[in-house]
């Protein structure tokens, strides 16, 4: 399993309800229920996962997230999940409202463009940067909104969103001294886990 | 059924008959004081009797639901797609079992019938009978079969409504639902299209309100008329566009009213095949009871406190062409079985045949409907698939 989702798996208290969007194969819904027995549903648009998640008894639910989650009630789920994917959404903030809507926290996960990396591809090379986690060229990424750390902390802060649990690591899912004194900087993939200061 | 290799077919199957001497009471308040189901069973029933899945026809579908009925038979059961060896539901690893719905008109009790009471064929004065009646007198079918759990009941539109109302009605009893292009009760539209077919039979002057045997006469063009709208609900636009666009039966436009056009042609075709097969009361019958399917009507309108009652692993499977129950429809009954915490998978297949998609083997919708029914196969027999 991507060691990104082993950190997630830490962070979400056993027997809890999730909702993974943009699951993918399931892996990560899998992986909760047959050790942490926790339940709950993917949400996935790509019909040929569907089928794989189906193959592997996780409950999924084929929809487009740009929709939004209309379908589900505030607050139905412990935890509401997105495994860099929000990178790839267009309504962003929206999305983030209702994640903290249907779950009591959230947890994000993103590819961080403020790495330095990224900076020196495109401040010295001059061109979009391609790294290990952002593996695409411009004319076929699948992502419309790339931003950094910095960014995404920022955004928090405006919309009162409480940040209850940070982790940053570079490309293999490690951790070191370095990303956790400059994160920005030094982090390729940033994990959040997150609540609302006050239920609104 | 020629050239059907046996590796791909449940080949020649016979129709068994069971007759039922219980009352059975059904939701009109009346009581059918005896009835008989005609059914078909594919595969075999394990040791346990825990291999068995019901399949749940739809509005003018019957038993026969795979395989041939002899050499002769050119086209196969109505879900032979489905059923059979390597497919989604795998007769080497189930033991299927498909009735002819009460009220129906291939054996199983209904109209044509001969009343016990008058010694006529009951007509018009068959009761109504519903969803729920429906799977009470399966239940009463399983009974007799040994079977106690369904490892699953499958169906595809007011198939897929009987296996909802399964998991409501008998929780214990079935450890997967299968709803394929349903909807959790008919839209004022739906009910439009339904009204417009009875009122098409009801108004052709050989249906002598119902009792037309009596006078030897069928309400054929009623009947047909009725066959000829629903078949357009079964469609979709594009899907009718691609197999018929504007094509001419001949050259030339005739300026007369005589099928000028394919898909006129088609739907007469339709219609007229339709009547040597169907019992225009059945259809009434039909009809009312997709019209009254509403579960969440006993639980306050609340279709999520209908689910809270399932213990049923849920499989819901849409098609986005579908308008007749669109996926909208299957997206309600999955918002209600998410709120009411069930384990529910949803896909929307991407296909351009419309409601009638259901029937047709799209290779996406027969991987996801195999995915599913491998697992229920595992669960039956960890050796399976």
């Amino acid at each position: 399993m991507r060691a990104d989702l082993e950190i997630i798996s830490r962070w979400i208290q056993p027997g809890s309800e999730v909702l993974d969007l943009g699951c993918g194969d399931g892996v990560l819904l899998a992986h909760l229920r047959d050790h942490h027995q926790v339940g709950g549903y993917g949400v996935e648009i790509d019909e040929a996962k569907i089928a794989t998640c189906i193959g592997a008894g996780v409950n999924v639910i084929h929809k487009d997230l740009e929709v939004g989650l209309s379908d589900f009630t505030d607050h139905s789920f412990d935890y509401v999940i997105m495994t860099q994917t929000l990178q790839a959404v267009r309504h962003t903030e929206w999305l983030l409202d209702e994640m903290l809507r249907v779950g009591r926290e959230g947890i994000i996960t993103f590819p961080n463009f403020g790495h330095w990396r990224c900076r020196f591809q495109l401040a010295l090379g001059g061109h979009m940067p391609v790294v290990k986690v952002l593996p695409h060229a411009w004319y076929n990424t699948p992502n419309v909104h790339l931003f950094t750390i910095h960014d995404f902390e920022k955004l928090c802060q405006r919309k009162s969103i409480k940040i209850l649990q940070r982790a940053v690591v570079d490309h293999y899912h490690r951790a070191s001294l370095g990303m956790r004194l400059l994160p920005n900087l030094l982090g390729e993939l940033a994990l959040y886990r997150l609540g609302r200061t006050s239920i609104q | 059924m020629a050239d059907v290799p046996p590796s791909k077919s449940v080949g020649l199957v016979t129709p068994l008959t069971l007759n039922f001497n219980e009352p059975l009471a059904l939701d009109c308040g009346r009581m059918l004081s005896q009835y008989t189901l005609v059914y078909e069973t594919y595969g075999e029933l394990n040791a346990t009797c825990s291999n068995a899945i019901l399949i749940c026809h739809a509005l003018s579908g019957d038993h026969h639901a795979a395989g041939y009925h002899d050499a002769e038979q050119r086209k196969p059961g109505w879900w032979d797609s489905s059923i059979g060896p390597g497919k989604p539901i795998d007769t080497r690893h189930f033991f299927v079992v498909c009735c002819n719905n009460l009220g129906g008109c291939s054996g199983s009790t209904g109209p044509t019938s001969i009343n016990p009471g008058t010694g006529q064929p009951f007509g018009p004065d068959f009761p109504i009978v519903t969803v729920k009646d429906w799977v009470r007198s399966q239940a009463c079918l399983a009974d007799r079969l040994g079977i106690v759990t369904w490892a699953a009941v499958i169906g595809g539109s007011l198939g897929g409504m009987q296996a909802l109302q399964w998991s409501i009605d008998y929780p214990e009893r079935v450890r997967h639902a299968v709803a394929i292009a349903a909807a959790p009760r008919l839209s004022a539209q739906n009910i439009a299209f339904n009204e417009v077919a009875r009122r098409a039979i009801i108004s052709d002057p050989e249906f002598y309100q119902g009792n037309y045997y009596a006078h030897d006469a069928v309400p054929r063009r009623g009947l047909m008329i009725a066959r000829m709208l629903g078949h357009i609900t079964y469609l979709s636009d594009e899907g009718m566009r691609t197999k018929f666009g504007r094509e001419l039966r001949e050259a030339k436009l005739n300026y007369n009213y005589d099928s000028d056009f394919q898909v006129e042609s088609y739907l007469r075709y339709q219609g007229y095949s339709f009547v040597d097969r169907f019992d225009a009361n059945t259809y009434l019958l039909m009809t009312k009871a997709l019209d009254y399917f509403d579960p969440a009507a006993d639980f306050d309108n609340d279709l999520s406190a209908a689910f809270r009652r399932a213990q049923a692993n849920f499989l819901v499977i849409a098609f986005t062409s579908d308008w007749r129950f669109a996926p909208d429809r299957s997206r309600e009954i999955v918002k209600a079985l998410v709120d009411a915490k069930r384990q529910v998978s949803y896909a929307e297949i991407k296909a351009t045949q419309g409601h009638d998609a259901f029937l047709l083997p799209i290779p996406r919708y027969q991987e996801t409907f195999h995915a599913y029914m491998t697992r229920v196969a595992r669960e039956v027999n960890p050796n399976a698939g």
